[in-house]
């Protein structure tokens, strides 16, 4: 049977408002059918973002859902995750929303890590308002913002989650579709604060700017961009040259934050 | 023995003609009709399943 993704979605949401090719809707099949996989209760699930075209995702879902303000996913997601440390709570949103404006939430739920799971959807740019550049804008792309090339080195995404402490990171793309799934399995079984980023496309402010003459064409850089962690052992520096590695690239077992926690009650009701 | 062909459904009013399930099948199936994707050469069908993967609109459901 052809999967039944309408059992995880809010009746008569779709069609989805994100434009033509737009991969956030790739990135929510995977997340569907991740949580299929897993088996998580609907009503035991909180699905939590900021705001972006990525952060419209738990809109669509008919899970317990929490819509915030732009960059606070995390720190909503903390309350949730710590007043019911029973709830499956999963983080959705994009490049700007997550590194720029949030990016000091995101680094210290990953210093803490507290077992919730971040999807972060990497298109490159702010594309709800507009195309002006992110965080996670190449340098010499043009934005809105960067007419004439942006300037700045780019985050990476993964690389600024394990520094900062998070104990599960995986990488994947949109055009990589079956993998995104499996990827997500992994993070939300994994007991700590995991990070999945998802290479996206934005072909309304992004691709139009940057000389992809269609979606098929951004989708194809993310086909030719993307090196698996494993293949990528054998390769030389020189292959891998502009090259995006992806799969699990760190895994490590750290206490969490919720146990912690719930230790921190402990000892201070004894000492009472 | 006759293979069995599989259904393909393709839920027009979600689909946004973005191309990206006729382009990445890897056996041709199917097509652009005017804004929205339609089936060609069914007998043509791997059931890969990439198609229904990849279509970022909940629009195409592939029945192997
Ligand atoms: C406090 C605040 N500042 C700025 C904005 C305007 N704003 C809305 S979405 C957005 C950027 C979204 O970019 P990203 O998170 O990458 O999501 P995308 O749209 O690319 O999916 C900005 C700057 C806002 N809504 N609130
Ligand atoms: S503007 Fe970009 S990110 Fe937003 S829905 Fe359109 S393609 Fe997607
Ligand atoms: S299932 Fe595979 S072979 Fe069949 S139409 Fe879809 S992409 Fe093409
Ligand atoms: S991938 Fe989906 S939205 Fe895009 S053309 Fe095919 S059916 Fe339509
Ligand atoms: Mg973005």
């Amino acid at each position: 049977m052809a999967f039944d993704y309408d059992k995880y979605i809010r009746p008569g949401k779709l069609p989805h408002i994100w434009c033509p090719g737009c991969g956030h809707g790739i990135v929510m099949k995977g997340l569907i059918r991740a949580i299929d996989a897993v088996g998580l209760e609907k009503n035991n699930t909180a699905i939590v973002s900021g705001i972006g075209c990525a952060s419209r995702l738990p809109g669509y879902m008919d899970c317990c859902t929490l819509h915030t303000a732009h960059g606070r996913a995390a720190a909503f997601a903390t309350g949730v995750k710590m007043a019911r440390p029973e709830m499956n709570v999963i983080l959705v949103g994009g490049d700007g929303d997550g590194t720029a404006i949030g990016g000091n939430h995101f680094i210290h739920a990953c210093r803490r890590n507290i077992d919730m799971t971040y999807i972060i959807m990497n298109n490159n740019i702010y594309g709800m308002t507009g195309g002006q550049f992110s965080p996670c804008t190449p340098t010499g792309a043009k934005a809105s913002t960067t007419p004439y090339g942006n300037p700045d080195p780019a985050f990476d995404v993964a690389k600024l989650a394990i520094g900062a402490g998070a104990t599960f990171v995986a990488r994947g793309t949109a055009y990589h579709a079956t993998q995104i799934d499996k990827l997500i399995v992994e993070a939300i079984q994994h007991k700590g604060f995991s990070v999945v980023e998802i290479l996206d496309d934005c072909p309304t402010t992004y691709g139009r700017r940057n000389k992809f003459r269609s979606v098929i064409e951004m989708m194809n850089r993310l086909k030719e961009v993307a090196v698996p962690v494993k293949a990528a052992e054998k390769m030389t520096p020189e292959q891998l040259e502009g090259k995006i590695l992806t799969g699990v690239l760190h895994k490590v077992e750290k206490p969490e934050y919720t146990a912690e926690y719930a230790k921190v009650i402990e000892r201070a009701q004894a000492a009472k | 023995m006759e293979k069995k062909l599989p259904t393909i459904e393709i839920i027009e009013k979600y689909c946004k003609g973005c191309h990206i399930c006729v382009e990445f099948c890897p056996t041709k199936v199917l097509e652009m009709k005017g804004f929205v994707a339609s089936v060609k050469n069914l007998e043509a069908c791997i059931k890969c399943m990439q198609c229904e993967l990849r279509c970022p609109d909940f629009a195409i459901k592939v029945t192997p």
